[in-house]
């Protein structure tokens, strides 16, 4: 009877434990759409720092990881109806955004945001300045007080700023040095501003054992300085 | 790295313009596009019919003479009709999904206490998740792709729910009251007289309706489809060297040339075989184009 009791219980608690949420896959989303923190390679697979750096999270919390790609603009409402678990999508973690999402800790330090236009004289407080929808950048550029064009992708951007639709682009440094390096007609100005704290994965509010395991994995891959090791091969920012 | 289709393709930085050309369009990359194309058609020859089928058991339904049947008939398709398209694929979507998880969950977890809604998240048990969770990408493809077919054909039906039940009302009278005189009950008149009849009223309304389906296909887009409108975004954008063997700066024009001739000629042989069948349809029929055909031919 004793064992009967017990082995009910032990059977009730791997069902209940079953239950509260193991993920046994993980569906990453990412945009895919802005190098180097994720774009789509050659071969149609997610790359990129994220790419990278989601894997080797996954091998450590031991989860088994899937990539899925979604728009940015409806990246945090597909997150939150349960399309995928995390986003991981260079999103920088702000106040505003903790209200509907949790994030883990913080894997890159906050990059500064630079501008990119067709001249270094452009007058950054008074014209008009390009950045993606919803993104640090253009609220950064509305409470600034300079006409604001968004964009629904980061390309958009770039390309109103050849076009001549905007004086400038502003968006992070890692996303805009690449571009600079290969236009010539195009300049990077000296000028950078700093905002965000830091880039982190966004979880469900209420999916917090998953946050806490991917926060694990991003201490133990900054403690053995292999964080380090990619932001350098990808250009991102200061090391930690 | 998966293997080129071309074996010269391993350096592209070193060849010509047609080889890299060649190896540019062969790229998985690009296999991306060419299955977009085959995701439009294969939605279009699925929910062409199935629209139709909503279409004419709409119209059927706004036609019966048993009033809550009449009323769900005509509600269905004054309220699709009146919504913007957009609106109603955003938010049908969003809501068809949620419905549908929401009765797996409560039959399969019914021990389950924590709310459905916690604050913006919409929270089911894992086991209620549609797909589940551990299910392979196809699978989710797939039923992304079997939303969108359904969306469509629910918005495409109420339109041509009105273009069926105009057409059956367009049957002239002298028909139906002639049924009627030799014996015919009002089901053997609907599917011996005016079915056969309606279509050739109903064609132009039905032809418009496809060439406006096929023009909505990027709205896929908007279902989280990867179509031909995103990987033509995608593929077009600036492509720097770190990050492709293919660098090239803003193609996304080229790219959109290509589409805009694409749907161009998709409707074009669209409105030849439409005609065609018009040709057939009128052919003995008691219409103007049907009495200028038999003067035609005499």
């Amino acid at each position: 009877m004793k064992n009967l009791v017990l082995t009910t219980a032990a059977i009730a608690l791997s069902a209940g434990m079953a239950f509260a949420g193991s993920h046994s896959v993980v569906r990453m989303g990412t945009e895919g759409a802005y190098p180097p923190y994720n774009y789509i390679d050659d071969n149609g697979e997610v790359a990129g720092f994220e790419r990278e750096l989601g894997d080797e999270l996954c091998a450590r919390a031991e989860l088994t990881c899937e990539w899925v790609t979604n728009d940015w603009d409806s990246i945090i409402p597909n997150l939150v109806s349960g399309n995928y678990d995390t986003i991981i999508a260079g999103m920088s973690i702000t106040d505003e955004r903790k209200e509907k999402i949790d994030f883990t800790t913080n894997y890159t330090q906050p990059d500064p945001s630079a501008y990119l236009a067709m001249s270094a004289d452009v007058d950054v407080a008074g014209g008009v300045i390009a950045a993606q929808a919803s993104t640090i950048q253009a609220s950064y550029i509305a409470e600034m007080g300079a006409t604001l064009l968004e964009f629904a992708t980061p390309e958009e951007t770039i390309a109103a700023v050849r076009n001549g639709e905007a004086d400038a682009v502003l968006a992070d440094a890692a996303y805009l040095g690449p571009i600079a390096a290969e236009s010539a007609d195009m300049v990077m100005l000296e000028q950078t501003v700093l905002i965000g704290g830091g880039v982190g994965m966004g979880i469900r509010k209420s999916d917090s054992e998953l946050r806490d395991k991917f926060s694990a994995a991003i201490n133990s891959m900054k403690a053995d300085g292999s964080l380090n090791a990619l932001i350098a091969k990808y250009e991102i920012g200061e090391p930690f | 790295m998966r293997c080129p289709i071309f074996s010269f393709c391993t350096d592209p930085d070193t060849l010509g313009q047609l080889q890299w050309f060649l190896c540019y369009f062969t790229t998985a990359k690009h296999a991306g596009l060419y299955v977009a194309v085959g995701t439009v058609l294969l939605l279009l020859a699925v929910t062409a019919p199935v629209a139709l089928g909503f279409g004419f058991a709409g119209a059927v339904a706004a036609r019966s003479s048993f009033l809550p049947l009449t009323l769900f008939g005509r509600g269905y398709i004054a309220i699709v009709r009146g919504v913007p398209d957009i609106a109603f694929f955003l938010f049908f979507i969003i809501a068809l999904d949620q419905f549908l998880e929401w009765i797996r969950h409560s039959i399969k977890c019914p021990d389950w206490t924590d709310p459905i809604r916690q604050g913006n998240d919409f929270v089911v048990c894992q086991a209620a998740k549609l797909p589940l969770g551990t299910a392979p990408q196809w699978v989710h493809e797939t039923y992304g792709f079997a939303l969108a077919v359904f969306t469509f054909s629910i918005v495409f039906g109420a339109f041509a729910a009105n273009v069926l039940f105009g057409a059956m009302q367009a049957v002239p009278h002298a028909q139906t009251e002639t049924a009627a005189a030799y014996g015919m009950n009002p089901r053997q008149t609907f599917w011996r007289i005016v079915v056969p009849q309606m279509w050739v009223y109903a064609l132009p309304g039905l032809g418009n309706l496809w060439m406006v389906l096929i023009k909505a296909t990027p709205l896929l887009f908007l279902l989280g489809i990867e179509d031909i409108v995103y990987w033509a975004r995608e593929l077009g954008g600036i492509k720097t060297a770190r990050f492709t063997d293919y660098p090239h700066g803003d193609w996304r024009m080229w790219y959109f040339l290509a589409l805009l001739v694409f749907y161009l000629a998709f409707t074009k042989v669209s409105e030849v075989f439409l005609d065609r069948v018009m040709k057939r349809l009128t052919h003995g029929q008691a219409t103007a184009g049907g009495e200028a055909q038999r003067k035609g031919m005499a």
